[in-house]
């Protein structure tokens, strides 16, 4: 299987990467992981911070190669976390909400987020705690 | 469009402690919001959100969609659609009333501000600042096919943004499949196909086809 460049975007940010696609799966090497979404495989599974996700037994070939390679869309799987990606297979998204929205169904804290305004100043909604906030959407179109 | 509005409510109440923080749904961003917000002249935080990432952490489908939060940062309304009614869906009716459409729309205005204020002034003692446990009633659970629909969306205004409207469309069009109920899906994608289509034909045999479903979660404010 050969490595391309495909385009990545996690929950906060638009990587690039090298990666071999097979169908639905996209392996990368375990570095490669770390680097862009900060899990590492252990010996107890995938792991970030205290959080580790283990690898069901049996099923490892799944997750992980003898070459070190690992398959990030199979890590999300196992998170519940949604991966899809564009026809030609080089550019792929990950679900941003789920465990954002996870938290604030048992904390009902609202989930923070950071965009711009029309300058393009940035703004949080963590930037205003302390205050009501009435938090509206709307569009142009 | 509300922006006037939301602004007028952030100037009288910023002193109580109060902040509007309005989202642009915008996959064409300032290009597209750009036009209204400049008229409106807010000085309430007036974002621009390109990925639709505030609809996906809230679980919203429609604009207008709004979220009361707070002084701990915590929700007390999840999701409401403030004063935006159903009277609009008559408007194709050769009979259509626009006077009382817009008599109807101030009404609902003026009560929908009146409760904000209610809340403002009172906190958690304001009958529409709902209690932990009817918050999370409202809280939808965690669905697969949202999350991918989600997923799909988010990679449909990257390809959009990148040139690719063809392999957007075709994104967009997973998404719509997988959340046939998301309105901002559906009308994000028609104004990027063409200008104007988000109020097309399409869109009105669309609302056509709800029947007696609702346009918009109801507010019963």
């Amino acid at each position: 299987m050969t490595h391309t460049t495909i385009t990545l975007l996690t929950e906060d940010a638009l990587v690039s990467l090298s990666a071999q696609v097979s169908g639905d799966d996209l392996w990368v090497s375990a570095p490669e992981l770390t680097r862009i979404l900060g899990w590492t495989l252990t010996r107890d599974g995938f792991c970030r911070g205290s959080l580790c996700i283990p690898i069901p037994p049996g099923r490892e070939a799944e997750f992980a190669r003898s070459d070190g390679s690992v398959n990030l869309a199979a890590l999300a799987r196992q998170r519940g976390q949604a991966l899809v990606h564009d026809d030609s297979a080089t550019v792929w998204a990950l679900d941003a909400s789920t465990a954002a929205r996870s938290a604030a169904r048992t904390s009902l804290e609202a989930p923070d987020f950071t965009l711009p305004d029309l300058s393009g100043r940035m703004h949080s909604l963590h930037e205003h705690r302390g205050k009501k906030v009435l938090l509206a959407s709307w569009a142009s179109w | 469009m509300d922006l006037p509005v939301w602004q007028a409510l952030y100037t009288e109440l910023a002193p109580r402690n109060f902040v509007v923080i309005t989202v642009a749904m915008d996959a064409g961003g300032a290009a597209d919001a750009g036009p209204w917000i400049e008229p409106a002249a807010p000085t309430h935080p007036s974002l621009i959100d390109a990925h639709h990432h505030v609809a996906e952490l809230y679980d919203w489908v429609n604009v207008p969609s709004i979220a009361w939060i707070d002084e701990e940062g915590r929700i007390v309304r999840p999701n409401d659609p403030g004063f935006a009614g159903e009277f609009f869906r008559g408007m194709m009716e050769p009979d259509f009333d626009f006077q009382a459409m817009l008599a109807e729309h101030q009404r609902h205005q003026e009560r929908y501000l009146g409760a904000v204020r209610d809340w403002v002034e009172r906190g958690p003692a304001c009958p529409y600042a709902l209690t932990p446990e009817q918050v999370r009633e409202r809280l939808a659970g965690l669905n697969p096919d949202h999350a991918r629909a989600a997923a799909y969306f988010r990679l449909g205004t990257f390809l959009q943004q990148h040139g690719r409207g063809d392999a957007a469309q075709a994104a967009f069009a997973q998404a719509k499949a997988l959340r046939p109920e998301s309105w901002n899906y559906k009308r994000q994608a028609w104004h990027l196909e063409e200008v104007g289509k988000s109020g097309g034909p399409e869109f009105w045999a669309e609302v056509k086809a709800l029947g007696n479903r609702p346009y918009y979660p109801r507010s019963e404010l």
